[in-house]
């Protein structure tokens, strides 16, 4: 693990789109009125020409980003997951996934990220529905290598995809982009144990080394899965880990309801023997708070998921 | 082609379209009937585009935003060269692309539509990257007046009118019927043209069943700096006397008694044209 300090994805991200914009006058980043929460702001210096703002209008940002898509434009369509992901959801399976149209969904401030803004600003649903739409691939970075390794690849590919990132700095997990982000659908064993196994995706990664850091003081030796893509999902592994361990967790920031944990489970349940439990957001509405102590309050920081594991395993 | 020669085209593409919705059973019937003179202005008159330059850069692009209307499209596709004839003796059948909505893998069609509301922030979208390039291709876009209740069409009118999109072209097939009863009763969106105008646009109204008023309206220079709206009007069901301007003819199928009466309308009309 690098020693870097920690950095913001979303700070991560526009470095990248503005170098990548600089080399190919084809990508053009989309706002909604977003482009500060967006950490967007350079690249609009830099590149105004391939900044296109559209306003408060999640519909329009999607549609208009399909229809540039179409004249070979490479468009980032950037706005809090929440609205890009359930204002725009149509937007997004007709324009951009049925059309086939190469646009990158950017989804910022996701999750639990707003935090005391309350449940209209939260995305806790976005998994569940874009993974159910085809065509559409599904990241969420845990660190700014990884958030590096796939803006490189997100640049060039030619595919839709929607990507779900947080607010605050990420602590790294990884020393270098390469080995944060190898392909689509190609999950990173970040620790190897064999007494469980904890899989985890963008915000939770870091909080499943904590906790396998934690359990190792207990003498409980875990394997720490980070995902890197929900979709394509790496089946290969989770099948091979899904009869490996007798106990896995999913760790998400997500309603417990077809995110991660269902994903993974839908693997265990056809190829696997492993017992799994599913730790997330239940289905209420958040309660209000930091996003830490909103963490911490469901169980998903390092020492609620540490707690979880040691009750079923003793 | 000249207006004479339009008009007898519309002719061949209402009954090819009549046809067509008999054999397959399903259609929207009233709306391809509606569309169907704008549809043949654009296809053998305005559009910079043939099956051949259909993947071209600068080609024109046309958008068909009420896409229930595909009947009407795939034959004058097909008519024009875009594929054989013959492909559409599947239309609606189990794995054809030809399908009641407009298809992409289908060539000629742009983009998938069907979900009303989304055609024109598509041409937003492709007006927009040719005023990035420098291109000086037009974009056309076909929408419905009921579509107009969709508030996605409001927020694409404004980015057409804030982004100053003169390389763009909307077209209302404004009928003033839809599937319920009239647009006016079920969703009042008039007053078209005012509003249209209040949100940045060069709006000219025309009789869009009138082959030589829309020869002249696409012939008009764009005005700089604005999007143009056509707000044609058009009678539903136009061509077949006893569904012009009848809501429940918007997706209806004829019988075989209603669809032999119609034929002979259409034959003779040809006939008469020879």
């Amino acid at each position: 693990m690098s020693e870097e300090k920690a950095r913001k994805v979303g700070e991560v991200i526009c470095e990248q789109l503005v170098d990548a914009g600089k080399k190919d006058s084809d990508i053009v980043v989309l706002t909604s009125d977003s482009r500060g929460s967006g950490s967007l702001v350079p690249f609009a210096k830099e590149l105004p020409k391939q900044i296109v703002e559209v306003g408060i209008a999640e519909q329009d940002l999607v549609t208009i980003s399909a229809g540039l898509a179409h004249s070979g434009k490479r468009p980032f369509a950037v706005s809090p997951a929440a609205f890009l992901t359930m204002r725009s959801i149509e937007q997004v399976k007709v324009d951009v996934s049925y059309s086939n149209t190469n646009v990158k969904l950017l989804g910022i401030s996701g999750g639990n990220s707003y935090s005391v803004l309350g449940s209209t600003h939260h995305s806790l649903q976005d998994l569940a529905i874009t993974r159910a739409i085809p065509n559409l691939e599904v990241y969420m970075p845990c660190d700014q290598y990884q958030t590096v390794g796939l803006f490189k690849y997100l640049v060039k590919s030619d595919k839709p995809a929607y990507i779900r990132i947080g607010k605050k700095a990420l602590n790294n997990c990884y020393s270098n982009p390469e080995e944060a982000f190898v392909k689509p659908g190609k999950a990173n064993v970040l620790r190897n144990g064999k007494d469980v196994a904890l899989v985890a995706m963008g915000e939770t990664v870091p909080e499943a080394l904590k906790a396998a850091d934690l359990l190792e003081k207990q003498g409980i030796k875990a394997t720490v899965v980070d995902l890197v893509s929900l979709k394509p999902l790496d089946t290969e592994l989770l099948s091979k880990i899904s009869n490996e361990f007798s106990d896995i967790y999913t760790i998400e920031e997500h309603s417990i309801y077809n995110g991660i944990g269902s994903a993974v489970a839908e693997v265990v349940a056809t190829s696997g023997s492993a017992k799994l439990h599913i730790l997330g957001f239940p289905d209420a509405p958040a309660i209000a708070g930091t996003q830490d102590e909103v963490f911490s309050y469901y169980g998903l920081d390092g020492a609620g998921i540490a707690k979880n594991v040691e009750k079923s395993i003793s | 082609m000249d207006v004479e020669q339009l008009e007898k085209k519309a002719i061949e593409m209402r009954k090819a379209t009549w046809e067509m919705i008999y054999r397959a059973k399903s259609g929207h019937t009233g709306s391809d009937l509606s569309c169907t003179d704008i549809l043949v202005a654009l296809y053998y008159k305005v559009l910079n585009q043939t099956p051949e330059t259909f993947k071209n850069e600068d080609r024109d692009r046309y958008i068909q935003s009420k896409g229930h209307a595909v009947e009407i499209l795939l034959n004058i596709l097909a008519d024009r060269g875009y594929f054989p004839k013959e492909d559409l003796l599947t239309y609606s059948q189990f794995k054809s692309p030809y399908i009641g909505h407009p298809n992409n893998h289908i060539k000629g069609i742009e983009m998938n539509t069907g979900s009303l509301g989304h055609g024109l922030a598509l041409s937003v979208g492709i007006a927009k990257a040719a005023k990035m390039d420098d291109k000086d291709y037009h974009t056309y876009v076909l929408m419905g007046d009921g579509e107009q209740a969709e508030g996605s069409v409001w927020e694409a009118a404004m980015a057409a009118g804030s982004f100053k999109l003169d390389n763009l072209t909307a077209i209302i097939d404004h009928n003033g019927l839809q599937i319920t009863g009239k647009t006016k009763d079920v969703m009042n969106s008039e007053p078209l043209k005012a509003k249209y105008e209040a949100f940045g646009w060069n709006v000219v109204e025309i009789d869009g069943n009138d082959m030589s008023q829309l020869v002249d309206v696409f012939d008009l220079k764009p005005v700089q700096n604005k999007p143009t709206l056509i707000l044609a009007d058009t009678v539903k069901g136009c061509g077949v006397s006893f569904a012009e301007n009848k809501a429940e003819w918007h997706h209806k199928v004829p019988t075989e008694e209603q669809y032999k009466e119609a034929l002979d309308v259409f034959d003779k009309e040809l006939e008469e044209r020879k």
